[in-house]
């Protein structure tokens, strides 16, 4: 065997594809029964939270996405992904209730796979580690104004936190850009399709032992 | 030991290209100073003194990319080129294919790296962990990798007939899954694979590029440099095969522990938990073969600060091993999953096992390279320690950290309670990453004291001398 060089690149390919099926193809094959939502069939109904930004923050709204609307919905979770992204959010916060360690009860629903079988999903944001809360059951948790005091500068909310402070989502007025909107709506989107009453809000923040 | 300048058949070509070494190291040595600046100031972030809030380009999130990532592309990366294009010519007795392409390779690698540094500060990174590399530089890493194993691949494929050694096994496994691995975990959640399946293949990627990338090629480099420093053949052939089978079979299939608990299927998660108590076994033949091959020459861990190195490495990696076995139980995951635990055995393994055996690599090879004995040797031994001491504080802190968190967030407290119950071990960390830069400020002042010394012949440092520690 060792006077065969090529056998050991043939062993990591064979090896490396086996490994892959099994932890890779077979997960895959199992969800295949669902099918993969596109980002419009998903995005069916306006989350309460998404018209009150438009209330809040009139100006802004307008000048970002128009009108409310379904499109602008989507265009605004899409952009508020991109810079949960670009910002690494996703290196201090999960994306899913385990059902273990009482997550249900600080959290919300246990994540269940059809929730992720859709394009908003692609990269998808499960993240490895937490160092601020899980945020898949955020919606509604807090309100809109809470989200932008808190994207400003955290300690102002919760004088312990050590989340960074955001300020370049706002303008020379400290008036929400476009970014701290679509983050806003991108946090507040996350889980509203899992309340557990649909349409209502601030219920699973109230079993988690009070305000932020 | 054949000196290291033998000529190559042709003459005038040099067996080992100490150039191309030398640069890869230095390469190596500033990623390394790169790395360990970002995680610090990343570390400030948890002791709210960011040193740069309020810069957009400098945002913690992205700070932190820089850090995993050149990391393990630059300073490990890096070193490990370094360490290859040291030792496939030396076991094989034939150079690399093309010292010109070792070259293009070479500044593609660098291109590489400041793409990654400039694309995610400026908010490109990629939401894959440990391949946040923009999507943009992807397809020049892929290229960059196959290029390198073409250079270094045929002179190996060419030199069969005495039978390889056991390094260029674990060389030509990882070759061939480098790029695979790279592919899949950069592409295929990006751009075709949503959601949970995703997901899989992610912690797939994660596991694959420490365990097809870095442990082979890890493996193979002490397997090469341990018994050249001890000057006296590995312990046990079988043992080596042993090793060599069992990574390339359970390696591969443990993914999906690093997304325990979550929507992925449950079977994944039963598989990957196997497999990885599986590898454990796999990993202690490593261990177990170290030490026989250290049997009778345990002196030189006193004497010879590279050995040393290597030691310290292997006693980490016993730990970890250990470990592993217990923390991929579904009863630890309820509680260390997502905290500070897993980052203290990121470390230990990256950094303690790793990170150490590369600087055992430099410590012989820098000397080499420059021709000319270490300038500083009661600096280095200063450095080692200063390593030693903060790794272990680092570690020991992080862990205790990840059992406060967890059992904070078990009990339903409040989370600003986890987050204030962390303070002071975020402290900690801190300054054990303090003492481990100050040990690494000597580190890279006694390479460059090194090389301003004047000149011998390179390639004339006698295996072992260089650091009476
Ligand atoms: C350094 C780690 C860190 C980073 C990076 C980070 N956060 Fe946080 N986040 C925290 C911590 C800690 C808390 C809890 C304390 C608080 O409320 O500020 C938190 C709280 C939150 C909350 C409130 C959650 C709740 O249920 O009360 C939201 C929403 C949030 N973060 C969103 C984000 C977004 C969006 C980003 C990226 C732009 C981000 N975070 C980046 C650490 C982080």
């Amino acid at each position: 065997m060792e006077r065969f060089g090529a056998s050991f690149l043939i062993a990591g390919i064979v090896t490396f594809l086996l490994g892959f099926f099994l932890q890779g193809v077979m997960p895959v094959l199992t969800l295949r029964k669902v099918p993969v939502a596109t980002v419009e069939e998903l995005v069916q109904t306006i989350p309460p939270e998404f018209s009150d930004l438009a209330e809040e923050y009139p100006v802004e709204f307008e000048r970002a996405f128009g009108e409310v609307s379904l499109a602008s919905l989507v265009e605004a979770i899409e952009l508020g992904k991109e810079n949960y992204i670009a910002e690494a959010c996703w290196h201090c916060h999960s994306q899913f209730v385990r059902p273990v360690s009482k997550e249900n009860i600080r959290f919300g629903p246990v994540s269940t796979p059809e929730e992720y079988q859709n394009l908003m999903q692609l990269p998808h944001l499960f993240g490895t580690r937490r160092v601020g809360p899980d945020l898949i059951r955020q919606a509604g948790k807090h309100s809109n104004d809470w989200h932008m005091a808190h994207f400003y500068e955290p300690r102002n909310i919760a004088p312990y936190s050590v989340m960074p402070a955001y300020p370049w989502f706002f303008d020379e007025n400290k008036r929400p850009t476009k970014r701290a909107l679509a983050l806003v709506a991108y946090v507040q989107w996350l889980g509203s399709w899992a309340r557990e009453v649909p349409g209502t809000i601030y219920n699973v923040d109230a079993m988690r032992g009070g305000d932020q | 030991m054949t000196p290291t300048t033998i000529p190559a058949s042709a003459g005038t070509r040099h067996l080992v290209n100490l150039a191309l070494v030398r640069w890869h190291l230095t390469a190596s040595a500033v990623c390394y100073a790169v790395s360990l600046l970002a995680g610090l100031a990343y570390a400030f972030q948890f002791n709210n003194l960011y040193p740069f809030a309020g810069i957009e380009f400098l945002s913690p999130g992205r700070v932190r990319m820089v850090h995993t990532n050149i990391a393990a592309y630059g300073f490990i990366a890096n070193a490990f080129i370094a360490g290859l294009l040291f030792a496939i010519p030396r076991l094989t007795k034939r150079p690399i294919l093309s010292d010109a392409l070792g070259w293009v390779i070479f500044w593609a690698w660098q291109l590489v790296l400041t793409l990654t540094v400039i694309g995610v500060l400026a908010g490109f990174g990629q939401a894959i962990e440990w391949g946040e590399t923009p999507v943009f530089v992807d397809p020049l890493v892929l290229v960059g990798l196959v290029l390198l194993v073409v250079n270094m691949t045929v002179p190996i494929l060419q030199s069969t007939e005495q039978g390889l050694y056991v390094s260029l096994w674990y060389f030509l496994a990882a070759f061939a899954w480098t790029g695979l691995v790279y592919f899949m975990g950069n592409y295929l959640p990006q751009f075709w694979i949503p959601g949970t399946a995703g997901a899989a293949i992610t912690g797939l990627f994660i596991h694959d590029l420490v365990g097809l990338f870095v442990t082979p090629i890890g493996w193979g480099l002490m397997y090469f440099f341990v018994p050249l420093l001890l000057r006296k053949p590995i312990w046990s052939h079988a043992l080596s095969l042993i090793g060599f089978w069992g990574l390339a079979f359970f390696y591969p299939m443990q993914g999906v522990h690093h997304f325990l608990f979550s929507p992925i299927p449950m079977y994944a998660q039963y598989g990957a938990i196997v497999a990885t108590i599986a590898v454990e076994i796999v990993v202690l033949t490593v261990i177990v073969n170290f030490f026989g091959t250290l049997h009778g020459r345990a002196d030189a861990i006193r004497g010879n600060l590279a050995v040393r190195w290597f030691f310290t490495g292997i006693i980490f990696y016993a730990i970890t091993c250990f470990q592993c076995a217990f923390q991929v139980t579904l009863t630890f995951q309820k509680i260390i999953h997502f905290t500070d635990w897993v980052v203290g055995h990121a470390h230990m393994v990256m950094y303690g096992v790793f990170g150490f055996w590369i600087m055992g690599m430099f410590i012989e090879l820098w000397p080499r390279c420059i021709g000319r004995p270490w300038a500083t040797p009661r600096l280095l031994t200063a450095h080692y320690w200063l390593t030693f001491v903060g790794i272990v504080i680092m570690v020991l802190d992080l862990t205790a950290a990840g059992l406060v968190q967890g059992f904070s967030w078990a009990g339903l407290s409040h989370w600003g309670e986890s987050v204030v119950a962390s303070m002071p071990f975020w402290w900690v960390r801190t300054v054990a990453g303090l003492i481990i830069i100050a040990g690494q400020g000597l580190f890279l002042y006694s390479m460059w004291a090194t090389a301003r010394r004047p000149a011998t012949e390179p390639g004339m440092v006698r295996i072992g001398t260089p650091v009476e520690a």
